[in-house]
């Protein structure tokens, strides 16, 4: 190590507002490898539009963010980051394996049927390789995402509501998950409106509260 | 260098370029009911003419090449709608914008399958359509050749103006509204290149538009189409 590591993630007074309302900021972050940040705050407090901001998927009123010292916005996106939406982009009528191995390849790091496979099992998806994503549970659907999340190479996990849906054992694969991310060196964002969320190792908790963080 | 190890990409750009147009040939296969309305509607129209107009030998002959040209490019327009709307419905637009492969690249693809799906098949029952409207057979060549040129540049052309109107929740009859003064000129070259063959005159000039027409949107409908998305998206 030649220096003290860069910050994963810095945003300095980052602000959203929609049609002159703000949603969010303005809001300063400081994230390094090993941190998950439990982004906490009622519905529509601006948790989403906060995380598609980090990830360039929504450009930003004011302020600005930086991912590994390089600008995010909707010109440069966060591409080195995982985020799992809201809408999780699973094709209904293909198979696990099939929505799995594209979206390995596609996040940039195509993988083999075995490890493919060891992922989804990994998940609690043995078994289901072969049935379409529209046949299961929107628990099962958020478990195969988590799938593709453990495949992404990127350092930062953007996870907007991942509790949601999942069962006990569900949340306790995520704060398992997001344990092992940040002890390899990576950073999580979480947005919950839950209590539930408790990943083992260094966690900040971030309250969005309407426009005031 | 920069401290921790910074992600890059350990795949290059045509291995997602396959994996993209291997995804999309599943979903079509997937959803191949579908797949099949354009050719359908095309057989079902183009074998309507005879009926309508009588079976004289005269009578089809000159308007065959017009006819079947009407047929492809309406029938084209029959997935258009769907061309990106399930990925910005359900989320999947999201991954491929935050994919290291351009997002150009995989509309690229997109449009690869929906001219793989749509038109070529089309273009193989051609030849069959041709005679069932009693194209004279030397007259055949410079069909398919310009159905070859025209019916992909159809395709790059929708895919723009699909993009365009995804943002727009139930599109309807806007989508045909926006591609037909679109589609216009390149029925008029590729219709025109038979008719003008079938006077006698050298139909190359045309074709070779239509080539030089096809050069082009292969190099900006993706990145248009693309641009396009990326607003319809924010």
């Amino acid at each position: 190590m030649d220096s003290a590591p860069a910050a994963l993630l810095v945003a300095r007074g980052l602000t959203y507002h929609r049609n002159q309302d703000p949603i969010f900021g303005p809001l300063d972050l400081h994230v390094d490898g090993g941190e998950a940040v439990l982004v906490r705050g009622g519905n529509g407090a601006g948790k989403t539009t906060l995380l598609k901001v980090l990830a360039g998927l929504l450009e930003a009123t004011g302020g600005e963010a930086r991912l590994l010292g390089a600008p995010v916005d909707t010109d440069h996106l966060a591409r080195h980051c995982a985020y799992l939406g809201h809408r999780l982009g699973h094709k209904t009528e293909l198979g696990c394996l099939d929505n799995l191995r594209y979206a390995a390849t596609l996040q940039g790091r195509p993988a083999s049927v075995a490890a493919l496979e060891a992922a989804l099992a990994a998940v609690g998806l043995a078994g289901y390789e072969d049935t379409p994503a529209g046949r299961m549970s929107a628990g099962q659907n958020k478990r195969l995402a988590l799938a593709r999340l453990s495949l992404h190479p990127g350092q930062l996990w953007l996870m907007d509501e991942p509790y949601a849906n999942l069962d006990l054992d569900g949340i306790a694969l995520v704060d398992r998950m997001v344990g092992a991310h940040t002890a390899s060196g990576g950073a999580a964002f979480i947005t919950t409106h839950g209590a539930y969320a408790a990943p083992p190792g260094r966690v900040r908790v971030i309250e969005l509260h309407g426009n005031r963080a | 260098m920069s401290p921790g190890p910074i992600p890059s990409s350990r795949v290059g750009w045509p291995s997602v370029a396959r994996a993209q147009l291997r995804r999309d040939l599943a979903l079509v296969w997937a959803r191949r009911g579908d797949a099949l309305q354009p050719l359908l509607f095309a057989l079902m129209t183009a074998s309507l003419f005879p009926l309508a107009l009588g079976a004289e030998p005269g009578k089809l002959a000159p308007l065959a090449a017009g006819v079947l040209w009407v047929c492809v490019l309406l029938s084209g327009l029959l997935g258009l709608d769907a061309l990106f709307r399930s990925d910005t419905e359900d989320g999947g637009l999201e991954q491929m914008l935050l994919s290291p492969a351009p997002l150009a690249l995989l509309v690229g693809m997109r449009v690869l399958v929906h001219w793989l799906t749509t038109a070529l098949p089309l273009l193989l029952v051609a030849p069959l359509l041709a005679s069932m409207l009693q194209l004279p057979m030397s007259l055949l060549p410079m069909l398919m050749a310009s159905l070859a040129l025209g019916t992909p540049l159809l395709s790059l052309i929708g895919a723009v103006v699909a993009a365009l109107t995804v943002g727009v929740k139930r599109s309807g009859i806007l989508l045909p509204l926006l591609a037909l003064p679109l589609y216009v000129p390149v029925l008029v070259f590729g219709a025109g290149s038979v008719a003008a063959a079938a006077e006698g005159y050298d139909a190359l000039g045309a074709l070779l538009l239509l080539a030089g027409a096809l050069v082009l949107a292969l190099v900006l409908a993706p990145l248009a189409a693309a641009a396009a998305l990326r607003i319809a998206h924010t």
